[in-house]
């Protein structure tokens, strides 16, 4: 557990003093809720159209936290320390997922605010729609550590992760445009269907966070 | 599948052929044509079965990949790769006459609201991936390791992503194939199953084949490296997993 905890607060301060991803994150975000404006031309979204211009902008500006979660491991020799360290190699996999988890957390921060003050005319539903993102970061960060992995362990390296994710993240990414969807719906945020696909975005976590965390090990063998 | 009880090669062909055979003859001369749509909707003792089959293919690869982490025997992996391989083949073939039927049952070539289609394509949009996460991987023990991880990642995505994709459409539009327990008459569900049979012993059989051929390569360039260690060692594929030395299929 101690184990996690160092490594958390080890990526945290690396984070804070370089800022490498998060200032990256939320530039990203903003900037593609304009191209978005201007691609649609529209000025303000509701429902199934709001979902996906939230749902992919937070996806991608994950995408660019993910690819960069293990640079540090492999550039400096992280991955070797954590071998010969006598600590389980699935702490690894716990302190990423809490790490990104915290990036994303604060991404959603930034963005969903800019994003209602852009597109939305009614922004009652922001708040249950916090704990859907809550849901779906935690998907994307327990896939994004696994595969990350992997990518950062391949000569392919950037071009491996976003390849392999993107499917691995279509049924998290069709359940969790399903829940945002009736949110942002107009003339108010309704709750209808809601809850099967926050159980759907809850059994995905699950799942990935159980294989993650089982065959985690066997990334870091060497 | 283990190595001594399975038929030979040669046995196994020709059931195949034979089953396969029988299947075709009972699709054309015994299975009554379809009330409502007529001749095409025999395309259905084809692409079900294929369907099917690469499905079971790529969970016979999760455990297969399980085990070859567990045990870390390199054969595991081998057959692993053997089965997603066939996997893709087959489902390159089952969205191929899946859409040639979407064309001639509802006059489109992609229908995005059959759940069965989309999930299909998302699961081997997914599996499609797994060639070039193995190709980027040098080492080969590593890339064994990742594929494996990637294999059982992949095999518990399965299921659930037919689940998502399912909710996600169920609740407009009614499910409109007739499956395997719609109700089908007899006649049908009998050339169905004799097609699914003739199916699986077409994936067995061919994954045999690749298995052996794996193994008769990676032996005749054992022997040309004993016979010759100078020379370059001859490797078939920078995908295909190594083959342990000394093992049977």
């Amino acid at each position: 557990m101690s184990a996690v905890r160092v490594m958390l607060v080890k990526d945290l301060r690396v984070e804070l003093r370089t800022l490498q991803s998060l200032p990256a994150m939320a530039l990203f975000a903003v900037t593609t809720f304009v191209i978005f404006r201007f691609g649609l031309d529209r000025t303000s979204l509701e429902g199934s159209l709001a979902a996906g211009v939230l749902l992919v902008t937070v996806l991608f500006a994950a995408l660019l936290a993910i690819n960069r979660l293990f640079v540090a491991e492999r550039d400096e020799g992280g991955f070797d320390a954590i071998r010969l360290a006598p600590v389980d190699p699935s702490a690894l996999f716990v302190a990423k997922v809490l790490a990104l988890l915290a990036y994303l957390a604060i991404l959603e921060v930034i963005a969903l605010p800019v994003f209602a003050a852009f597109f939305l005319d009614d922004a009652t539903g922001l708040l249950p729609l916090a704990g859907i993102m809550l849901l779906l970061d935690l998907g994307l960060a327990a896939t994004g550590a696994v595969i990350s992995t992997i990518g950062a362990n391949s000569r392919a390296r950037d071009l491996l992760t976003p390849l392999v994710l993107l499917p691995l993240l279509i049924p998290l990414m069709i359940a969790a445009a399903g829940a945002t969807e009736p949110l942002l719906a107009a003339g108010g945020p309704s709750y209808a269907d809601v809850g099967q696909w926050v159980l759907t975005m809850a059994l995905y976590d699950l799942l990935f966070v159980l294989v993650g965390y089982a065959t985690y090990e066997f990334l870091l063998e060497d | 599948m283990t190595s001594l009880k399975m038929p030979s090669l040669r046995v196994m062909a020709f059931a195949t052929v034979a089953v396969l055979g029988a299947a075709f003859a009972m699709v054309f001369f015994y299975a009554p044509n379809d009330a409502d749509q007529g001749f095409i909707q025999k395309i259905f003792y084809v692409h079900v079965p294929i369907a099917i089959c690469a499905l079971i293919g790529f969970v016979v690869a999760a455990f297969h990949s399980i085990r070859h982490l567990r045990t870390g025997d390199p054969i595991h992996d081998v057959r692993s790769y053997v089965s997603i391989h066939m996997g893709v083949i087959f489902g390159t073939a089952a969205l191929l006459t899946g859409s040639i039927w979407a064309r001639a049952a509802w006059g489109k070539w992609w229908v995005w609201e059959e759940p069965t289609l989309v999930s299909f394509l998302i699961v081997y949009l997914l599996y499609a991936t797994y060639y070039p996460l193995r190709y980027s991987i040098e080492d080969r023990e590593r890339q064994a390791r990742y594929a494996s991880v990637f294999a059982i990642t992949a095999g518990a995505f399965v299921p659930l992503n037919f689940m998502a994709v399912r909710l996600a459409e169920s609740l407009v539009h009614p499910r409109v194939f007739a499956t395997a327990d719609g109700g089908l008459p007899p006649e049908m569900l009998l050339t169905f199953f004799v097609s699914l049979a003739g199916m699986a012993l077409l994936f067995v059989t061919l994954m045999r084949f690749e298995l052996s051929a794996k193994m008769t390569s990676a032996q005749v360039s054992r022997l040309r490296r004993a016979l010759d260690s100078e020379a370059p060692a001859a490797s078939a594929s920078r995908i295909a997993p190594a083959v342990p030395a000394e093992q049977r299929i």
